[in-house]
């Protein structure tokens, strides 16, 4: 597995606006279970979107990533960075991708996951750990074939799920498979 | 095979550490075997259901997990149960999610729709959480069943509900 070197270049100053911080929206609000529209990844609203979840995912402790629908918005638009995860190996650090989706998938891996608009719960879900992504960048609109592996590929195939409509809790492994999230102070 | 006798033991209420204990602890004097056995928090009630084998009948069963329930914060039931065979699985092993706000008969609505293929719930658990409603389902679907149908159908049922539905197979990891 190699890392494409322009999305792991990439930062959000690229964009060249500042992102605001939103409101992230929890379930059962109808946006999270709603397929996203494909965007214009040149767009200035979407350039615009871009920054915000960068932003929003910034000032989120714990925050690997973030999809559009979490902030209410109904578009194919997801940042992750999960350089700070002590899951993470080989990374590409922040981006953004637009209408992205999952074009190779191999190595089904079961682990725990969250979610900021699910935070009650977790759950056991299956998932590829290694993949080939598909996408577009914001801004330049330019088209990136990434490959990821592990917690990377984990946090990828959750924000693609969230651009499409689907939660964690659409892929739970079972009845037994989901958690009460405990807060032990 | 010689008959074995089973009881079934219910024991629900105000949670406290220790009933776990207290009740296996109990079983285990009366030389009982704890055959089966699953326990949850629902809504905060602790939910304990087992099944045991041995000798020992209802009554002696009862009066000796009296204690437990003396201070009336926690109901337990004692019935002979006749033994079970593990039916054989009438089809292919699915998993149904289904979420959104809550309101009254999503279970029943959904659920009814499986009755209704001759789908059979293997395992069940539903949560409310804030204003979230989750149930997540094990199912096994009849062969002859058309999956992709039955989720259109579901879709239609949730639809009207308000919620959303996912049915997938369910994957067995072979190591
Ligand atoms: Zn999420």
């Amino acid at each position: 597995m190699s890392t494409h070197s322009l999305v792991a270049a990439w930062t959000e100053a690229d964009l060249d606006v500042v992102g605001r911080v939103r409101d992230v929206v929890r379930a059962p609000d109808r946006v999270l279970a709603t397929d996203g529209a494909r965007v214009d990844p040149t767009a200035p609203e979407v350039v615009q979107l871009a920054a915000d979840l960068v932003a929003t995912m910034r000032v989120s402790p714990g925050c690997v990533g973030l999809a559009a629908p979490q902030v209410g918005e109904s578009a194919k638009v997801f940042c992750v960075d999960v350089s700070q995860h002590p899951k993470a190996r080989d990374h590409h650090g922040t981006f953004v991708l637009c209408n992205a989706e999952v074009v190779e998938a191999s190595r089904n891996e079961r682990a725990r996951e969250g979610c900021m608009s699910v935070p009650d719960l977790t759950g056991d879900v299956k998932r590829p750990s290694r993949i080939t992504v598909r996408g577009q960048l914001p801004g330049s609109g330019e088209e990136v074939t990434i490959e990821a592996g592990a917690f990377e590929a984990r946090a990828l195939q959750h924000e693609i799920d969230h651009c499409d409509g689907l939660l964690f809790l659409d892929r739970v492994a079972g009845a037994h498979a989901i958690y009460a999230r405990k807060t032990y102070l | 095979m010689s008959a074995v006798t089973l009881h079934a033991i219910t024991v629900l209420g105000h949670d406290r550490p220790g009933i776990i204990a207290g009740t296996t602890g109990r079983i285990a004097d009366l030389g009982l075997n704890l055959e089966d056995s699953t326990m949850t928090l629902l809504r905060g009630h602790f939910a304990m259901t087992l099944v045991c084998a041995g000798d020992a009948g209802a009554e002696e069963i009862e009066r000796a997990l009296a204690p437990l329930a003396a201070d009336g914060t926690l109901t337990v039931t004692v019935r002979e149960v006749p033994d079970e065979q593990a039916p054989a699985p009438v089809g292919t092993p699915w998993v149904l999610t289904v979420h959104g706000g809550d309101r009254p008969g999503i279970v029943s609505a959904v659920i009814g729709e499986i009755a209704g293929v001759g789908g059979n719930v293997t395992d069940l658990t539903t949560r409310l959480t804030g204003d979230l409603y989750l149930l997540i389902a094990e199912l096994e679907l009849p062969a002859e069943v058309d999956a992709d149908a039955l989720e259109g159908t579901l879709r239609a049922v949730a639809e009207q509900l308000g919620v959303g539905v996912t049915l997938r197979p369910a994957e067995s990891d072979e190591l």
